[in-house]
């Protein structure tokens, strides 16, 4: 770099330009979060869905799913899964209930989980309650 | 060596390349996984795998940034250790922490840890790469404390130099982010954009800061370049990647339901994001090219070097890739997320650990500034395999992850249903497989490198 641009210039633009992007980031996380209210959903968010957040939590669902195209990528999106099932809390349950315990030969397979009834009910209520979350229509389609 | 405390960086070393190898492995049994769905199920479910794969290369990465602080910290600042002994015990600590974590993963069942560990007390598990326990985490806190309490003191008494400086914020900013993790409301979106700051803000954040100053050193050290041109380099490399990172941060603010601003904040600035590491790559060779002396050390200078072009394809150009948000519409969340963050941690993290381990080890280990040539051939060796064999992981990720994209969502009505998808790339996940092998192997053989010509004399200075 040339001798007219000085090591303290450099310091002066790290140190000025990281404070204001970070007071920047700032400004615009507490925009997000007044904002939330109108995208998140947040009117249905019931202790059901709560407790079923601790389900999908307690289970690490994340670690082969992604939720709203986070998470690991070995298995299903689960963001819209409760519209992919069509609109059926029934179906998400019987699906995570009837996981065979030893898999299925050569195949994928969640294992079973031995969820309660009514933690079985927590987790479709948090599931359906994300499908409903507005996220700029992502995913793009139905599959996920 | 100039001071005798620098020798708690030993322990640290190896105890990052002990967990590097776990690291590997377990990759390969998801490499596998992906190809043969019931391999080793339901011993180890891929969803238990990934938590080992993906925790271990956290743990040992910060093995290895403590093991770096230790060693270069003193050298810079030209003085011993605030408190060698802290240094120790700490290790015991976090290695422990660690081993138990990972043990805990593989024993019993998740939902089991979270009860055992009463999860519900404050619940911070079952979230992506922050699956640890809360006692756990709370762990990394203390035992985060007491290292920067260390080299915070040592800095204090002694030189201060931009290098060490720039750790330190570094640092610092690693253990303040990390205080997220302990945040998670029951609102899913709230819980995502604060997860953010803890993942985001540490890999395109202040870790930038710690490579920026790692590779700095190394190259001050193995160079002979004027301080001041280095220190003004790592000023404005790390300026940028502040500048272009932290309002990057939006570009995971697309779709999990916040506002959609975040797609102009995100595109435009996350863009950026390549160029401190392109920076980065023209500094590290237009040092070398200065370079006032030969160092006999050429295997650490291979790294460094590697390192920059390395974190600029993976961080930078894979990245780029599918960071606009209209191309991420349609790549998120797919194998082409999956090839990018293999790239650009090994790129950007794994190799900036494995030169200062190169740079430092030979000293550590009683030699006077490098390795025999022996041993350094056999590291340049696995340089080369781990390091191509990376880049074809990569290519067939991204592959992978083009056809996934296309199959999935792109072909409107007929587009096909995950599983399904799955099946008809399979073909890539195999030729990935196989490149983790090759890296398996590449592993071995950057250990054999520890082992071979010990008795051999020094690589001599080139004249």
């Amino acid at each position: 770099m040339s001798q007219g641009f000085t090591k303290s210039m450099a310091r002066n633009i790290f140190y000025g330009g990281s404070m204001f992007f970070f007071l920047l980031l700032l400004v615009l996380t507490f925009d997000t979060v007044k904002s939330l209210p109108q995208t998140d959903n947040r009117e249905n968010l019931t202790e059901q869905v709560a407790k079923g957040k601790h389900v999908w939590e307690n289970n690490n669902c994340i670690g082969c799913h992604t939720l709203m195209g986070e998470g690991a990528y070995f298995a299903p999106e689960l963001g819209n899964v409760y519209k992919r099932m069509g609109n059926s809390k029934e179906a998400i349950i019987a699906f995570i209930k009837f996981r065979p315990k030893n898999g299925i030969p050569g195949r994928r397979s969640m294992p079973q989980f031995n969820l309660t009834d009514d933690e079985l009910d927590a987790v479709a209520e948090f599931l359906k309650y994300v499908s409903e979350i507005n996220n700029q229509n992502w995913p793009p389609n139905i599959q996920g | 060596m100039k001071h005798t405390s620098q020798m708690v960086a030993k322990p640290y070393f190896i105890a990052a390349i002990a967990l590097f190898v776990g690291q590997i492995l377990f990759g390969v049994i998801m490499g596998m996984q992906y190809v043969v769905g019931d391999f080793l199920f339901p011993e180890i479910p891929f969803n238990v795998a990934r938590m080992v794969h993906t925790n271990l290369l956290i743990v040992w990465l910060l093995f290895g940034f403590m093991g770096a602080a230790y060693y270069m910290v003193p050298d810079e600042a030209e003085t011993e250790l605030h408190s060698p002994l802290l240094a120790k015990v700490m290790f015991w600590i976090f290695l422990a922490a660690g081993v138990v974590t990972i043990l805990g993963y593989l024993l019993v069942p998740y939902a089991t840890l979270a009860e055992i560990t009463m999860n519900d007390l404050l619940p911070t598990m079952g979230r992506e790469f922050l699956e640890q326990p809360t006692i756990i985490k709370i762990g990394i806190v203390i035992v985060a404390l007491a290292f920067l309490y260390n080299i915070g003191m040592t800095i204090l008494k002694g030189r201060k130099t931009v290098i060490n400086l720039v750790l330190l914020i570094g640092l610092v900013g690693l253990a303040v982010f990390f205080l997220f993790a302990f945040y998670n409301p029951s609102n899913i979106v709230l819980d995502k954009l604060f997860w953010w700051f803890v993942v985001h803000l540490w890999v395109e954040g202040v870790w930038e800061l710690i490579l920026g100053s790692l590779l700095a050193y190394v190259l001050i050290k193995t160079t002979g370049v004027d301080r001041e041109v280095i220190e003004k380099w790592l000023y404005v490399i790390i300026a940028m990647a502040l500048i272009t990172g932290l309002i990057g941060t939006g570009h995971h603010f697309f779709w999990i339901g916040t506002p959609g601003y975040w797609q102009w904040w995100g595109s435009i600035f996350s863009a950026m994001e390549p160029i401190p590491f392109f920076m980065m790559t023209i500094f590290a060779f237009n040092m070398v090219n200065k370079r006032r002396r030969q160092h006999p050390n050429k295997a650490a200078v291979l790294w460094a070097l590697g390192c920059s072009v390395m974190a600029f394809l993976g961080a930078g150009v894979w990245g780029f890739m599918h960071t606009l948000s209209f191309v991420n519409y349609y790549t998120h969340g797919s194998q082409i997320t999956a090839a990018h963050g293999h790239m650009a941690f090994y790129g950007a993290y794994v190799m900036i650990v494995l030169a200062i381990i190169s740079y430092a080890m030979p000293m550590l280990n009683g030699r006077k500034a490098a390795n025999s040539m022996k041993a350094q051939v056999v590291e340049m060796w696995s340089f080369w395999l781990m390091t191509i064999s990376m880049v074809f992981i990569t290519l067939f990720l991204t592959a992978a992850g083009i056809l996934q994209v296309y199959l999935q969502r792109m072909n409107g009505d007929a587009s096909l249903p995950f599983m399904v998808v799955q099946d008809k790339i399979e073909i890539f996940y195999w030729m990935r497989e196989g490149a983790g092998i090759i890296f398996l192997i590449g592993l071995v053989v950057y250990i054999a490198s520890f082992f071979v010509g010990r008795d051999q004399p020094e690589a001599e200075m080139p004249k």
